[in-house]
C-alpha cells in the first residue's frame, strides 16, 4: 500500500531515509536494503535525505486547473466576537501585510458581524488596503453556514490568491468549511508564512505528531493557497489610524429562513479564563496533589493577571475542568510566560507550552523533563515555592 | 437511530519518547491505537444507541492494519464497522481524506449523526470533519461538549461548543455532523464479549472500485497540498538557570526580579 518506491538496486543501506522517516515506517531488511511498511504517509521526508536517489513517488498526474494566474491578493478573515476584533486576527493582518508586500500585491480583510464598521476601520489602521465588509443581522453571531457561504462567494468574485485564518475554535470551523467548497488547500495551524522566491507560493510550515516534527507544506495548483495561523505567533502590529483604505460593502448570501443552526445561549462558567490569549499562565500538574493545590496557582496567576492552566493528569483526576487542559489533547497556548509548579512535563504536555516566550520550573524533582525546556527553575516543595513567589510578586508589583 | 463514526488509527504518540542523548524521537516500536479523541465520539454514538436504539456504525480510511482500530470500536459495541483501503487513497491531505470518507457514507446511504474526533494526535489539523459535513452539505457541530438535548423524531439538536471564550449553546436540524471534544463522556473499555465479538466479526474493505469516488480526487493525486520538507523542531535555545539559595523563599525573590528584568510581566 505504501506509495513509496525504493529502488534496490540503488539503495546502498546507509539508513538515512530511516533516520529521516517522522512515522517510523522505514528499516533496513536482512540484506540491508531499506523497506517501508504500510504507515507511509508518503511525506516525502526521506526523498532528499536519500544520497544515491533510490527513492521516489509516483508522479502525480497534473490536475487541469482554472487559470491560478487569475488570482492575486493576499487576505485574511477578522474574527469578531461580540463586536470586538481578537488579537490574532491583527496578528494575522501584520504578518498578511508583510506577505502582500513581498508579492507587491494588495491585503484585504473581510469583516463578518453585524454593526461591525468600527471594525473595519481598524482592520485598515492594522494593514489593509481594503476591507470586504459584510454587516448583517445573520452574521452577528458566528455560525459556520452563513459565514462560510459568504467568504466562499466572496472568494469566487474576487479571486485572492492566499487567504489567512485565526487557528482559533471558529477559524478552524469555517476554514474546514470553506477550503472544502472551493476545493483548495488548506493548512491547519501554521506557526511559520513565507514566499518561495522563485515561485511566489506560499510556504506554510507547522508543527505536527504533537509538535514533535515539522513540516513545510504547498498549495501549488490550488487557488486561494488557505491557512489557519496559530494563535500568538507572528507580532502584533502597530495600528496606525492614520492609514487610507477603501472599504467595499458585500451582502450576505443566505437569508435566516435558510439557516438551520441558531446560538441560543453563550455559557461562561465563573473563574473560566481564555488561556489562548493569556499573556501570563501559572499551570499546576499532578504535584498540586488536589482540587485545594491549585489555590496557590491560582492566588499567583491573580497577582500576576495571567490564567490558570493545568497538566491532563491534574484535569484526569478531576481537580481543574477541562477547559483548562495544557497540552496536546488540550489547549496549545503560547503565551510571554508559563509557569508550570508540580508539572513533570511529559513530551503532550510541552506540545501545548513549548513555544511559550519564557518557561518557569517548579518542581520536586531536578530530573523532571520540564527543567530541560524551562528558562529559569526552582527545585523545591511547590507548596513552599508558588506562595513565597506571589508575596515577592506582590511586593514588587504593589499589589 | 443510526451513527456513523469516522475514526482513524494512529501512532500513540504518548508512547513517543525522546532520545537523551541525540534530543530526537525513538520512535521504533510505538503502537497503533485508535486515535483517543474519536474513542469519545464512538462513546458518544453508543451512549446514543442505549438511549434510543438503533446502531453504530464505525468506518476508517487506512492501511489494511486499521482494521485493529475498527476492531476496537466494534469490541467497545459498534455494531458494523468498514474498512476504506487502497492503494488509490494513499497520500491523501485532508481534503481528499474527507471525500473519500464522505463517499463512503453516501454509500452507507441513511443515518442521522455522525460523530468525529476533534482531531488527529498525529496530523492535529480538525480538517477532516467539517471537510466531510461540506463534502454532504450538512450542518457541522465542531469542539462539542456536551449535547443537551437531541431529538431524533423532531430531526432537532442542541449542543455545547467549547470556544476560547466559554461555551456556546448552538442549536441545529439532523442530519449533521458533531466533532467532539474529550470531557463529552469517559470512554469505556473494551467488554470480553465484545473483544470476542470483534475477532470473528469479518469487516469489509471498501476499495475505490466499490465507490463512486473520481480517481482524480482521491490520494496524492487528489490532494491539493504537498508536503514539500520535514524537519526536527528548533530545540529551545539555552539551559535552564536553576535558582540556588539558602532557602525556597530567597530563591522566589531571586527568580521574581529576573521575570520582572525579562520584561515580560
Amino acid at each position: 500500500m505504501a506509495l513509496l518506491e525504493i529502488n534496490r538496486e540503488e539503495c546502498i543501506g546507509c539508513g538515512a531515509c530511516v533516520e529521516a522517516c517522522p512515522f517510523g515506517s522505514l528499516r533496513l531488511d536482512e540484506e540491508n536494503i531499506a523497506v517501508v511498511d504500510e504507515t507511509c504517509t508518503a511525506c516525502g521526508a526521506c526523498i532528499s535525505e536519500c544520497p544515491v536517489e533510490a527513492l521516489s513517488l509516483p508522479e502525480v498526474k497534473k490536475v487541469e486547473v482554472e487559470d491560478i494566474s487569475a488570482y492575486q491578493g493576499v487576505w485574511v478573515w477578522v474574527e469578531q466576537f461580540k463586536g470586538e476584533a481578537g488579537s490574532i486576527s491583527w496578528e494575522m493582518t501584520g504578518q498578511g501585510r508583510k506577505l502582500a508586500d513581498r508579492l507587491g500585491t494588495t491585503l484585504t480583510a473581510c469583516v463578518l458581524g453585524h454593526n461591525v464598521e468600527h471594525i473595519a476601520e481598524e482592520a485598515i489602521a492594522y494593514g489593509a488596503d481594503r476591507v470586504f465588509l459584510v454587516d448583517d443581522p445573520t452574521l452577528s453571531v458566528y455560525r459556520t453556514d452563513p459565514y462560510a457561504r459568504c467568504l466562499v462567494e466572496l472568494v469566487r468574485k474576487y479571486k485572492p490568491e492566499i487567504f489567512l485564518l485565526g487557528a482559533s475554535s471558529r477559524g478552524r470551523d469555517l476554514a474546514g468549511a470553506v477550503a472544502t467548497q472551493l476545493y483548495t488547500g488548506l493548512t491547519a495551524d501554521c506557526t511559520g508564512l513565507d514566499i518561495e522566491p522563485d515561485t511566489n507560493l506560499l510556504l506554510q510550515t507547522r508543527p505536527a505528531f504533537g509538535g514533535n516534527i515539522m513540516a513545510t507544506i504547498k498549495c501549488p495548483n490550488h487557488r486561494p493557497q488557505m491557512a489557519t495561523v496559530r494563535h500568538r505567533v507572528f507580532e502584533m502590529p502597530v495600528p496606525d489610524p492614520t492609514r487610507q483604505g477603501q472599504i467595499v460593502r458585500e451582502k450576505a448570501i443566505m437569508g435566516e429562513e435558510d439557516i438551520a443552526s441558531k446560538v441560543v445561549d453563550f455559557i461562561v462558567e465563573e473563574g473560566e479564563v481564555n488561556l489562548a490569549d493569556a499573556k501570563i499562565i501559572v499551570s499546576g500538574g499532578r504535584g498540586v496533589k488536589g482540587p485545594e493545590g491549585f489555590e496557590p496557582i491560582r492566588e499567583l496567576a491573580e497577582v500576576l493577571g495571567g490564567a490558570v492552566g493545568a497538566s491532563r493528569a491534574a484535569v484526569d483526576a478531576g481537580w481543574i475542568p477541562y477547559a483548562h487542559q495544557v497540552g496536546q489533547t488540550g489547549r496549545t497556548v503560547r503565551p510571554d510566560l508559563y509557569i508550570a509548579c508540580g508539572i513533570s512535563g511529559a513530551i503532550q504536555h510541552q506540545a501545548g507550552m513549548k513555544t511559550s516566550k519564557v518557561i518557569v520550573a517548579i518542581n520536586k524533582d531536578p530530573e523532571a523533563p520540564i527543567f530541560q525546556i524551562a528558562n529559569y527553575g526552582i527545585v523545591g516543595d511547590l507548596f513552599k515555592v508558588v506562595p513565597a513567589l506571589t508575596e515577592a510578586f506582590r511586593k514588587r508589583l504593589n499589589k | 437511530m443510526h451513527a456513523i463514526v469516522c475514526i482513524k488509527q494512529v501512532p500513540d504518540t504518548t508512547e513517543v519518547k525522546i532520545d537523551p542523548e541525540r534530543g530526537t524521537l525513538i520512535r521504533e516500536g510505538v503502537p497503533s491505537i485508535v486515535n483517543p479523541f474519536d474513542t469519545y465520539a464512538i462513546e458518544e454514538a453508543l451512549l446514543l444507541k442505549e438511549k434510543f436504539g438503533g446502531k453504530v456504525t464505525v468506518i476508517s480510511m487506512g492501511p489494511p492494519q486499521a482494521v485493529e482500530a475498527l476492531k476496537e470500536a466494534v469490541a467497545m459495541g459498534a455494531d458494523e464497522a468498514i474498512l476504506l483501503s487502497d492503494r488509490a487513497f494513499a497520500g491523501a491531505d485532508t481534503w481528499a481524506t474527507a471525500y473519500t470518507l464522505a463517499n463512503a457514507i453516501k454509500k452507507i446511504g441513511d443515518f442521522d449523526v455522525i460523530l468525529c474526533g476533534r482531531q488527529a494526535i498525529d496530523g492535529d489539523t480538525g480538517q477532516v470533519g467539517p471537510g466531510i459535513a461540506t463534502q454532504l452539505g450538512l450542518n457541522q457541530l465542531t469542539y462539542v461538549f456536551k449535547i443537551q438535548d437531541i431529538d431524533f423524531e423532531k430531526k432537532a439538536i442542541r449542543v455545547e461548543r467549547l470556544v476560547e471564550e466559554g461555551r456556546e449553546v448552538v442549536s441545529s436540524t439532523l442530519p449533521c455532523l458533531l466533532t467532539v471534544v474529550k470531557d463529552i463522556n469517559q470512554p469505556r473499555y473494551p467488554t470480553f464479549m465484545g473483544i470476542r465479538r470483534a475477532a470473528r466479526m469479518k469487516i469489509p474493505t471498501w476499495t475505490a472500485a466499490d465507490m463512486d469516488v473520481n480517481p482524480d480526487l482521491i490520494g496524492l493525486a487528489g490532494s491539493p497540498t504537498k508536503v514539500v520538507k520535514v524537519f526536527s523542531p528548533p530545540a529551545r535555545a539555552g539551559e535552564c538557570d536553576v535558582i540556588e539559595a539558602d532557602s525556597l523563599e530567597q530563591a522566589a525573590e531571586i527568580l521574581a526580579d529576573k521575570l520582572l528584568a525579562e520584561k515580560i510581566i
